[in-house]
This record gives C-alpha cells, structure tokens and sequence, in this order.
C-alpha cells in the first residue's frame, strides 16, 4: 500500500517530463490552429503566428496553471518545487555547501545532546509498567534528618497496607568473592525474596527468587549479570547450580539476568550490580527480633497497586504512618516521615538541570546558525532579485513564489539535518566518552526513533526559521524598481539591510546570552578549582580492600576491633615498605577525600546515630552524623593540621576509653559557645560505649569541593573496626604497579582479600568535578562556536554594507575627509549593532543566569566581573570582525570607487 | 468585435462539458465550438481553456487522443467519458433551476409580494 504509493510518487516525480512535453506540443499546436485561421483570413504566416500567440495570452502563466491542473494535488507542486531548487542549489554549490556546514554542525549538535536528554529524562525506566515504580525514603523531621533508611518492621507494615504490590529493601554492598582465580569484589544488591517480581523482570538463564519466601537470614541463592558471568565464568552455559562463595559464605547460582539488565540505582555503581542476594532481613546476621528504631534498610523500592496515583498512594502512606507513630510512640521521639517518589527521579538524580541547560545552549548555537544562514539568504537574494522579479512579470504568482523559496530552504535544512545525524551516527563512539560515566542511564543514549524524529522536526523547523525571512521579503518585491536598477541599491535591498541588520543584532544578543552563561560556569570552576583544599591530594593514592562479613559471626576472623587490629598493623607496616612509600595510613573510604562514588551511596555505613551527654532534654532523640574510621597516621598523612587537643595515638586500643577527633565545624555546630574537647556521645545501638572526643583538627574540603565546613566525625579503626577499608600511601610511589604490589601485599596477610579502587587523590578530586567540567566545557564550547558565528555575521553584514557605501566613500575622500573618520564610521555601525544586541542579550543572561544558579560555586549570578569580562571580549570580536571590511573603505581609492558601475 | 459576455465562474467547464459532448475536439475547436453554439456571445481567453480542460482530465470527466485534425495537424482530441456525460446532465440540469429561479425572481412585480 504504502510502497505503491511511493512508487507512484517516484513515478511521477521522474517522468513528469512526457507530461511536460505534451503540454508543450498541445499548446504549439493550438498556436498553429489558430495560425492557420487567422491566415484564412489573408495574414502572412509570421504575422499570423504572432496574432496567436499574443491572442493566447501569457504562455508561462497558463503553463503554470496547466501543470497546477495536471498535478492537481500538493505533493506534485511540492515534487516540482523540489526539482526547481534542486536545480537552483545545483548552480550554487559553495553557497549551499556553507549553508549545509551550518545546519549540519548545528543539528548534528543539538540532535547529540538531545540523545542524551532522551535517554536520561524522556524515556521511562526500562521496566514494565514504570510509571507505578516508587523509591520510598523515610524522614524523622524532629531531627531534620532526611532519607534515614527504614527498619524491618516498618517495611513489613508497608508491605501489608494494601498501597503497595510490592515493597523491597535495596541494600547496596560490596561483597569477596572467591573461587574463581583471584579473590574478586564484586557490587551485591540485597534485596526482598520478591525484588524482581517487583520489577517485572526475568533472567536470561535459570529463575528469580521465590516472592514467597519468608524463613530468617539469607536465601543460598544468587543471581549473577551478564557481564559477570560472561568475565569471571567465561560464560559457562551450565553455570547454574554452581555454587560460589562469597565472604566465606556458599550460594547457589540461580539466575543469570540479560545482558543490559541494570537495577534501578542512584550512582553508577548502584546500577552496575553484579550479583543480587534476597534475604527476608531477619535472622542471621541480622538480628532475629528486629528493632522498630533500627533503621538498617538503607533504601526501597515499591510498585503501587496498579491504578493508583502517587499522591493518592502517597496520602494513604502518610495516614498508616500516622496511626504506627500513636501505636509506637516510644520508637519515634523524632517523628517520623514516609516520601514516595517517582524512582526515575532517584535515578535521574540532579543531572535534570545540567542537561537542560546543555540542550538550551546548543539549542542557542543552532539558532544563532540559522539566523546566519538567513543572513546569506537575504544577501543571496539581493542577487537573485532580478530573476524573481522576471518570475513575477511572468505570472508567477507572491505565493508560489515564497512556497519555492521556503522549499528551497528546506532542502538546505533537511540535507543539513541529514549530514549533522550522519556525522554524529559516524563519531558516537568517541562523542559517548566525553560524556562523565556517572551520568546515569548512559548505556541508553542511541539514536532511537525518537531522536530520528526530532531531528526531522528541528531541521524543518531551522529551515522554516531561517527561510522565512528571505521568502517574504521576496514576496514583497517591488517589480519595477527591481527589473528598472538591475536589483542593486533597490529600495527592496534597502529593507534587506534592515532585515539583516536586525538578524545580527538578535545573533549578537543569543551569543551574549551564552556567552554569560558560559562565563559564570567557567568563573564557578576556576575558584572550585583553586578553593583551598584544607588537605594535600598530592602524591597520596588510596587502594580499597574489604573484609568478608559472614552470615554466621562465629565464623568471623575480624568480628572485633581486636580480632582486626593485627591484620591492620601487619599491612601497615608491609604498605610502609613498598617503594617509594613514606607514609601509610588505613581507613574506611568515606576517609577518601571526595571519592563520590561511595557518598553518594546510601549505605548506612558511614552513618551514625548517636545521642549527646547531657545535652538533649529527650534522652532518645538521636542525631545522625557521617563518620569515618581511620589509624593515627591518617591526619598527617592527609595533610589536616590539629588545631587543639591531640590525635589517636598507639595507646587507644580496644580496651582503652573510645575517643574521637572532630573537625572545626562540627565543634562549632554543636557546641557553638564551649569547647568540644572532653564532651562525649554515643551511638544508640544498644550497650554502646562513651566516646569522648579528645582533638579538633582545621576544616577541609573532604567532602565537597563546594563546602569547607561540614562537620566531621573521625573515630579511630583500632576501637571501632571498619570492613570496608581504604589503605592511604604517600610518596613518590609507582602508580601503574601500586595496585599489584598492594595486592601481593594484602595476600600475603589474608590470601582470600580482594584488592581495588586504587587511584591517587588527584585523581579523585578531578574525577568529583567529572559532571561539572562536563557542563562547563560544552558550555563553553557553544557560546565559542556562538561567538564565532555571530562574528560571522556581523562581518557579512558591515561587508555588505561598505561595498554598498563604496561610491559613497569614495566621494567622501574625494572631498577631503579623514580616513580616519571612515573608520570611525565603518567601526562605529558594527559596534552600535553589537551593543545594541548585548543590551538585548543582558536581559536573557540575568534571566538565565538566576535559572542556573544551583550550578554555580562561589559566584554570585550577575556576577560584575564574569559580566564585563565577557563584554570586554564581545567588543573585541565585534571590532576585530568589522575592521577588516572598515580597512577595505579605507583603502578605496577615489577614481576607482567614482568610476565604479 | 462581439458583445463579449464575463463568463459567470464555474460556467467553463460546464460551456466545454456540453461542446465536447457534440463530438470529440480539440482544444482550439473547442474554443470554436463554444463561439459557434453561444452565438459569438462567450468568448474565452485562449490559454485559459487549458488549465480547465487539464482540471477535467484529471476529474476524469474527458479523455484524450492524439490524432489528426482536419487541416492535417497532429492535436490532442478530447472526449467526453460516461462520468462526463453524467455530470454534464446534472450540471445543465443545476443550471436550468437556478436560470429558472433567478428569472422568476426576476420577474418578481410589487403586487404578487
């Protein structure tokens, strides 16, 4: 049906001709008829001849007619259109080769960033029904503290309450594998027996968990990933029902999920999981009558009963919440508070913004391209203005002539819009790597349908913008003055000029715009970048090892600080020997300094609750603060000065008083009047020792570049022992061997540790700013191309104008004036263009500037330098770009310019 | 030169309708034709016969054919179809009611009000 169709389309576009020439002949023919009358009546042939066709009246207007008449519909008009431009662009090719350049540059652009945005914020999570998934997030408002995690019981009220189908805790935690040849870290999600019944998905090989599973403790039973089995099983078909063992413990391999199976996460690493475990969260190792207040279930996912609104689901979750709060009131001194969220928002995360700014921006260049290119049509047409004005003495008529000049823009846009789709399918690849991976849902950009799509629709839409300008001023064409001047120094080109002058002015105001936004980001960075750190990264690289943390915490080598002090000393003094080595230190890695990849994970292991000695009049109400566990060693080795009291020393061990150092902030956050030192706190797991804090050391940017002073609470690894560690080097150590000399070191202590992570903490820092270099250096890179287009333009414009003025110049110098003058004239028109679009951009830039102002670090949005910096500069290309046709008037010799035409 | 009636719009292709229904021609006797049955009284502009007759073509109410006229030229010859023959007994009979109509209305005196 629809291929028939075409065909007849093709059809008729290419044999149009035999129509073509029959129209000829029948209308030679009704000449000659006529002809051979009017000589009955005693004409000559010529004369005869002549009296028919003048008699018949204009030729070309009713051959118009006729073929109207025989294409009857739009498509063969439109068919026809396409084959006159098609000729016209022929006999052009430079033009419509910059033309082309143009809009491919600025589609291929904008259709790449669009791909991205689609993949991130357009397209629905790759679930069935996501619309009715939800993260669920607790709050305790009494305590200001936000996405606490939940308890047991509290999950299996919500799982009860008849909102939900499905409620699953979502336990992010790196776990050892061994078995395969070397001990492995592998990402493990623990999970709800019904977590993938949940998100409607299916392995590839083998079965999910049993949704009804409810005994205490683990199920023996995992699910591995595609890439998983495909590296570290080489893809072994008969995988299933092998068993592997992970922190000593043994599972069965059930399930291998498909290739592209990602589980929904808030960090790349949450959504690289490699293996899933389902446990019913009671039992072993957790505790087999779980607490109300214990909130150890970190995050959870739910699907809603299907129907069912968020904000109505959500109304019912607060009633149920209000009425546990009456029913247990000793558990909830602080309140307590359930959000429902749409999860692609968690998964999406804060990259919203960024992106949007990124498609706004690149959606700036492709417009500042399309003026440009509507800025070479209306110098193209001030040529082609006698051949319209002979087309309309013809009997073409206004409509049909726009209609062809839009049809001819089109086909720019769309030949455009084709190469810039090809250009950016052709360098995907290594357009995809400058993207940051932490970009979430990143292995979803493709050119999809929809992108196809857009494209289409942003290059008809260019072509419209940037063709409508030209087609009426054509239209509008005055036929006299026209055909009588040849189409120069016309008032139609006069209006032209206007026209154009206007089109620079609204490039110079967009670019401005950019300009600005570009200018803060590129201010933020820079003082990001050269923020005192309150640390030294340099030369310090962190390696990650874990502990197992078995099932049965009899069988646990480091169940205790005593357990584990050996194993942390011995491997201390093996790191110190490595060479090059000077300083060595161990801690946990939220003791990495902006290692982003574990902050952003909400695992509870780097949070505390703890209450303060005699300070709360509620001797429940809990605070919750980040923690890290470090060695003595740590602080020097950072480079963090101790301002009073002391570090840890080798006399804190595990039978000693429990002490703790805090940073500056979080002295003055607590104890905004007195001194920290000597107060004491502790955590409100049951039989919790004191802890004293005994030192407060200078604040840092450890956990944000953007932020000095959030509090900070170190306690010391030989008194609370970590698992998950971080062994900390300094000095001039070989960084490409660092990661298997570690290693051979580690195994020589415990040969079933895995080795890690190693990187230096420059490295570290430059991988927090990855997102923000990302935002910057795009934007920076449009409002460049931007500028360069708009100066483009203006030269274009100023050139037009002084070959225009050039007669005019020249009598002026004839008569006497200064060269001088005539560049201050010639300058003087460009600058007053480009001020005049600045003065219109600066309002956009405010404008933009305040929409973007969560991007920006430690620069104010009209910030006055980022503002005249780039006026500065805007002026200067302006000039620059104006004074190479300013030094062609200058140059004009008067006899030449005089004699000119 | 004739008194020239403005042809009324629409009435074109009903004047060609009824001189191709007399036998088939071509364009130029077309013309003739429809000076000769109006009694000189329409006259056409000569080009725009062919945008309506091609309109026809396409509404399937003529055909056409290369032939020979009768001074010996090669021309395009048109015809009516049975969809033409058709139309043009409801166009004349359209025209007919509203001629009649308009006569009567016309002819309207103060008394019969």
């Amino acid at each position: 049906m629809i291929l028939a169709y075409f065909r007849s389309l093709a059809a008729r576009f290419f044999h149009r001709s035999q129509t073509e020439n029959d129209l000829e002949e029948e209308l030679r023919s009704h000449i000659q008829l006529r002809a051979d009358e009017l000589e009955r009546f005693g004409l000559g042939r010529a004369e005869a001849e002549r009296r028919a066709r003048i008699e018949f009246g204009s030729q070309e207007k009713f051959r118009e007619e006729c073929r109207e008449a025989i294409a009857g519909n739009f498509i063969d008009v439109l068919l026809q259109d396409v084959r006159f431009s098609l000729r016209m662009l022929r006999k052009s090719p430079g033009f419509a080769a910059i033309v082309v350049l143009t809009i491919a540059l600025g589609i291929g652009a904008t259709t790449a960033i669009f791909s991205v945005v689609d993949a991130t914020l357009l397209k629905p999570l790759p679930y069935s029904h996501p619309e009715e998934l939800i993260s669920i997030e607790s709050d305790l408002p009494g305590i200001n503290a936000h996405d606490v995690g939940m308890s047991q019981p509290e999950w299996q009220d919500l799982q009860q309450s008849g909102i939900f189908e499905y409620v699953s805790p979502t336990w992010f935690d790196e776990n050892n594998l061994t078995g395969s040849s070397q001990p492995a870290r592998v990402r493990l999600l623990i999970v709800a027996p019904d977590y993938f019944a949940l998100l409607r998905a299916q392995p590839q090989l083998g079965r999910a968990f049993d949704p009804q599973y409810n005994s205490p403790g683990f199920i023996p039973e995992i699910l591995i990933s595609d890439a998983l089995w495909k590296r570290n099983f080489g893809g072994d078909p008969n995988i299933l029902e092998k068993s592997v063992r992970m922190d000593t413990d043994l599972y069965r391999i059930v399930g291998v999920m498909p290739p592209g199976f990602d589980s929904p996460g808030r960090t790349a690493e949450e959504r690289n999981i490699e293996i899933w475990a389902a446990t019913s969260f009671y039992g072993p190792p957790l505790p087999d009558q779980p607490a109300r207040n214990r909130r150890n279930l970190p995050t959870a996912i739910a699907r809603l009963k299907p129907g069912l609104t968020i904000a109505a689901a959500q109304s019912r979750v607060d009633a149920l919440v209000a009425s546990l709060q009456k029913q247990f009131p000793s558990d909830y001194p602080n309140g307590w508070g359930v959000r429902l969220r749409p999860l692609k928002d968690i998964v999406v995360g804060d990259v919203r913004q960024p992106l949007l700014l990124l498609l706004g921006a690149v959606g700036l260049v492709l417009l500042i391209g399309c003026v440009n290119v509507a800025n070479l049509l209306l110098a193209r047409a001030s040529a082609r203005a006698h051949e319209m004005a002979i087309r309309r003495a013809l009997g073409a008529g206004r409509a049909r002539l726009i209609r062809q000049l839009l049809t001819e823009s089109l086909i720019l846009s769309l030949v455009g819009g084709t190469a810039g789709v090809a250009i950016v399918f052709a360098a995907r690849e290594p357009l995809l790597r400058l993207i940051p991976e932490t970009l979430p849902r990143l292995n979803d950009t493709s050119i999809s349908w929809s992108v196809l799509i857009f494209a289409v629709i942003v290059s008809i839409l260019s072509g419209v913008i940037f063709g409508l300008a030209p087609a009426l001023q054509a239209g509008r064409l005055n036929l006299n003055h026209a055909l009588n001047q040849d189409g120069r120094g016309s008032t139609g080109s006069g209006e032209r000029a206007r026209t154009r002058r206007l089109l620079v002015i609204a490039e110079f105001a967009l670019s401005f715009v950019l300009m600005i936004a570009a200018g803060l980001l590129l201010h933020s960075f820079w003082d990001l970048l050269s923020a005192r750190l309150g640390f030294t990264p340099q030369s310090v690289m962190s390696v990650r090892t874990r502990l197992p943390y078995p099932n049965d915490a009899s069988v646990d080598k480091y169940a205790t600080a005593a357990q584990e002090a050996p194993f942390i000393c011995e491997l201390l003094r093996r790191c110190k020997s490595l060479p090059g080595v000077e300083e060595a230190a161990i801690g946990d890695p939220a003791a990495i300094p902006l290692d982003q990849s574990q902050r952003d994970l909400n695992t509870l292991e780097g949070k505390l609750f703890v209450t303060f000695e005699g300070q709360s009049a509620k001797p429940d109400a809990a605070t919750l603060i980040e923690r890290s566990r470090v060695t003595p060693e740590y602080f020097q080795l950072v480079g963090i000065p101790l301002l009073r009291g002391r570090l840890f020393n080798e006399f804190d061990t595990d039978t000693t008083p429990q002490v703790a150092v805090v940073n500056e902030a979080f002295a003055r956050n607590y104890w905004p009047d007195g001194d920290a030192i000597g107060k004491r706190f502790k955590s409100i797991k049951p039989d919790s020792p004191w802890i004293t804090i005994v030192g407060v050391i200078a604040n840092a940017r450890t956990q944000s570049l953007a932020q000095m002073d959030v509090p900070q609470l170190y306690l010391n690894v030989y008194q609370n022992p970590a698992k998950h560690l971080a062994i900390f080097m300094r000095g001039r150590v070989d960084t490409a061997a660092i990661p298997d000399q570690v290693r051979a070191q580690v195994q020589a202590v415990d040969q079933t540790l895995p080795v890690f992570g190693a990187q230096t903490l420059t490295q570290t820092l430059s991988d927090s700013l990855a997102q923000r270099r990302f935002s910057m250096e795009m934007i920076t890179a449009f409002a460049a191309t931007a500028l360069l287009l708009a100066a483009i333009g203006i030269y274009g414009v100023i050139s037009f104008m002084v070959a225009e003025r050039i007669q005019e110049i020249g009598i002026r110098l004839a008569l006497g004036a200064q060269r001088q003058n005539i560049l201050g004239m010639v300058l003087g028109q460009g600058l007053r263009l480009a001020l005049s679009g600045a003065a219109v951009g600066l309002v956009g830039a405010v404008i933009v500037a305040r929409l973007m102002l969560s991007l920006l670090y430690g620069v104010n949005p009209t910030d006055p330098l980022t503002f005249a910096g780039v006026a500065l500069l805007f002026i200067t290309v302006a000039l620059l770009a104006c004074y190479v046709p300013a030094r062609r008037a200058i140059r004009v010799d008067p006899m030449v310019a005089l004699r000119y035409e | 030169m004739d008194y020239e009636a403005n042809l009324l719009p629409g009435t074109l292709d009903l004047l060609i309708l009824k001189a191709v229904s007399l036998g088939p021609l071509h364009g130029y006797g077309v013309l003739l034709r429809i000076g000769q049955i109006s009694g000189r009284a329409l006259l056409i502009q000569q080009g725009a016969l062919y945008p309506a007759l091609f309109r026809l073509v396409r509404q399937g109410l003529l055909k056409t054919s290369w032939d020979k006229s009768e001074n010996n030229r090669r021309a395009k010859f048109y015809e009516l179809t049975s969809k033409g023959r058709k139309r043009l007994r409801e166009e004349t009979d359209g025209w007919n009611r509203l001629v009649a109509a308009i006569a009567s209305a016309l002819a309207a005196q103060p008394q019969e009000i």
